[in-house]
């Protein structure tokens, strides 16, 4: 059965269509206004103001890899995140650590340990899944280069983003 | 015509189409953009400016690097467009823009010289004869294209141009009229002595003086100054009129199979056209080049030529009150939605139409009632 929609009668200054154009008139100008008396923002100018010093803790940015208060790389290259990372980012090439080596017991550490920039996604799995706390996402966001090769960090870069991070660090936190 | 008169009317083209109204129109896209961005709160393009340096300028480069931009973009040909028209169509609407602003009076005297390109007694009617052509360029750009969407845009066009060009002609019979002039230097002339039409204050226009017939008649004014400027809406395809464009159901209208320049020559026509329109709207109900209250008449003394700052005076002014206009086009874009096609029909045949052909009655009336002595 047809339903019939009743229209809604509108009043003759309604209808004449002038009135309503003068009240659109006027919220554009006040809106025009307040912006132009700096009453309201809501673009930040990027390069030159930018929202870190706002960013929240759990923000998640560039991963990265730490080393411990000894200096020595925290990943033992067991590369369970090169298996859970969704999109593939991760490559380890794993090596053996020599036996004169100081740290010779840990057995094993990456040769080489390569995130591609452009298919990471900034999940933080590999952050969770990693038993050694070794690999952490930062709070850099502004990753970019020329080319395909220059956003591929290799191990020398992620340690320079990581840095050292001494003892226990609660990786089960609750917000990432 | 003598070789003296050729250079003046050269350096009169000149000056006014490459010097001023060009500019005009690449920085009119700079200004939508300026203004959309700060009534929707934001803050628009404001980067650009010299080049290789950190000077900002507000972003005034950004037209140049546009322009540049359009340049070197790839100009792609489909193959399945109608060559011969597919390339004509963009010229025929950025064309009959520029052509227009010949019978416009953009000041009145510089050493002498009147500060109008062609001094038409036909002014109104040159620019609707030209004006209208601009929707070939449009049509023929939708059938070119040889695609669906712009063939919709085509034909919009067209019968918007048609139910809108018939109360554009009626509205201004009224003016006319009134001044019993088709010279638009003569319209502005007699707008500076004896007040503007929509502000008749001084001179024989005032009330004190005499001017009852003007007071009268400033309420067909009104009416043909709404419908003329919103059937120039109409006719420079800006919103709430934009149906040839209207991309949320036509991708991009007539232009859609466009790119680089010719994309480019169909945006800036639109922005030249509404100049023109915004300087048509000002000649005819704002007395054009003439400062209000006849403070003309004031500045020039007992002199019998006008001296050339004030001819200067003048050219500002016209064009003070043109970007004023153009602000408000701009401002009204920003803030109505789009016309349903159905309501755009009945708003130009039903309305436009019948208000128009009712205010030459009502206008002739008056005039005879105060004028038949
Ligand atoms: S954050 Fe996600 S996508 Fe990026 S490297 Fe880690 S697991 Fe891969
Ligand atoms: S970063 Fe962590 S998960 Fe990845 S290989 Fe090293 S130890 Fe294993």
């Amino acid at each position: 059965m047809a339903i019939v929609v009743q229209r809604p009668k509108l009043t003759l200054a309604e209808r004449c269509y002038l009135p309503a154009l003068a009240k659109g008139l006027r919220i554009t100008l006040a809106h025009a206004v307040r912006i132009l008396r700096r009453k309201k923002k809501v673009t930040m100018q990027y390069p030159e103001e930018r929202w870190d010093s706002e960013m929240p803790e759990h923000y998640r940015g560039a991963p990265a890899l730490v080393t411990d208060e000894h200096g020595r790389e925290r990943c033992v290259s067991c590369q369970l995140c090169e298996f859970i990372c969704p999109p593939r980012a991760i490559t380890i090439v794993p090596e053996e650590i020599p036996a004169e080596d100081r740290w010779a017991k840990v057995e094993k550490r990456p040769k080489e340990f390569e995130i591609d920039m452009i298919r990471c996604i900034y999940c933080g799995m590999c952050e969770e899944v990693c038993p050694e706390q070794a690999i952490f996402l930062r709070k850099d966001y502004a990753i970019t280069g020329t080319s395909r090769e220059e956003m591929v960090h290799d191990k020398e870069k992620l340690y320079e983003i990581g840095g050292v991070r001494e003892g226990l660090v609660n990786k089960w936190n609750e917000l990432k | 015509m003598e070789l003296t008169d050729l250079i003046i009317s050269a350096a009169k083209i000149g000056g006014l189409i490459f010097a001023v109204i060009l500019p005009m129109v690449a920085y009119s896209v700079w200004a939508e953009r300026r203004v959309s961005a700060i009534i929707q709160d934001r803050v628009g393009p404001n980067r650009v400016g010299v080049p290789f340096t950190k000077i900002g300028l507000a972003g005034l480069g950004q037209p140049i690097a546009d322009g540049i931009k359009f340049l070197l973009k790839e100009d792609f040909t489909p193959g399945h467009v109608n060559k011969f028209y597919y390339w004509l169509a963009p010229a025929l609407t950025m064309v009959p823009a520029l052509l227009t602003c010949a019978v416009l009076p953009f000041g009145s005297e510089l050493f002498g010289e009147k500060m109008v390109i062609a001094d038409l007694s036909v002014g109104p009617l040159f620019i609707f004869a030209i004006a209208s052509l601009s929707v070939y360029g449009i049509v023929l750009a939708g059938w070119a294209s040889n695609s669906k969407y712009p063939f919709l845009g085509g034909v919009r066009s067209s019968s918007q141009m048609i139910s809108y060009e018939i109360a554009l002609g009626l509205s201004l019979v009224p003016v006319l009229l009134i001044f019993g002039e088709l010279n638009l230097g003569a319209i502005v002339r007699e707008q500076s002595e004896n007040g503007w039409l929509l502000l008749p204050l001084w001179g024989e226009g005032a009330i004190w003086n005499g001017g009852v017939d003007r007071l009268l008649l400033l309420f067909p004014a009104l009416i043909a100054f709404v419908v003329f400027t919103t059937s120039i809406f109409a006719e420079t395809n800006r919103l709430p009129f934009d149906l040839p464009e209207c991309e949320t159901e036509l991708v991009a209208g007539y232009h859609t199979e466009y790119s680089s320049m010719k994309f480019a020559l169909f945006f800036l026509g639109e922005y030249a056209a509404m100049i023109i329109g915004s300087g048509l709207i000002v000649t005819l109900f704002f007395g054009g080049w003439s400062l209000p209250f006849g403070w003309d008449a004031m500045l020039m003394g007992d002199a019998t030529e006008v001296p050339w700052w004030l001819g200067l005076i003048h050219i500002g002014t016209f064009f003070a009150k043109v970007t004023g206009f153009i602000l408000f086009f701009i401002w009204v874009r920003w803030t109505l939605p789009r016309f349903r096609y159905d309501q755009l029909m009945k708003l130009g045949w039903i309305v436009f139409f019948e208000l128009a052909l009712l205010n030459v009655f009502i206008t002739a009336g008056i005039l005879i009632l105060t004028r038949s002595n």
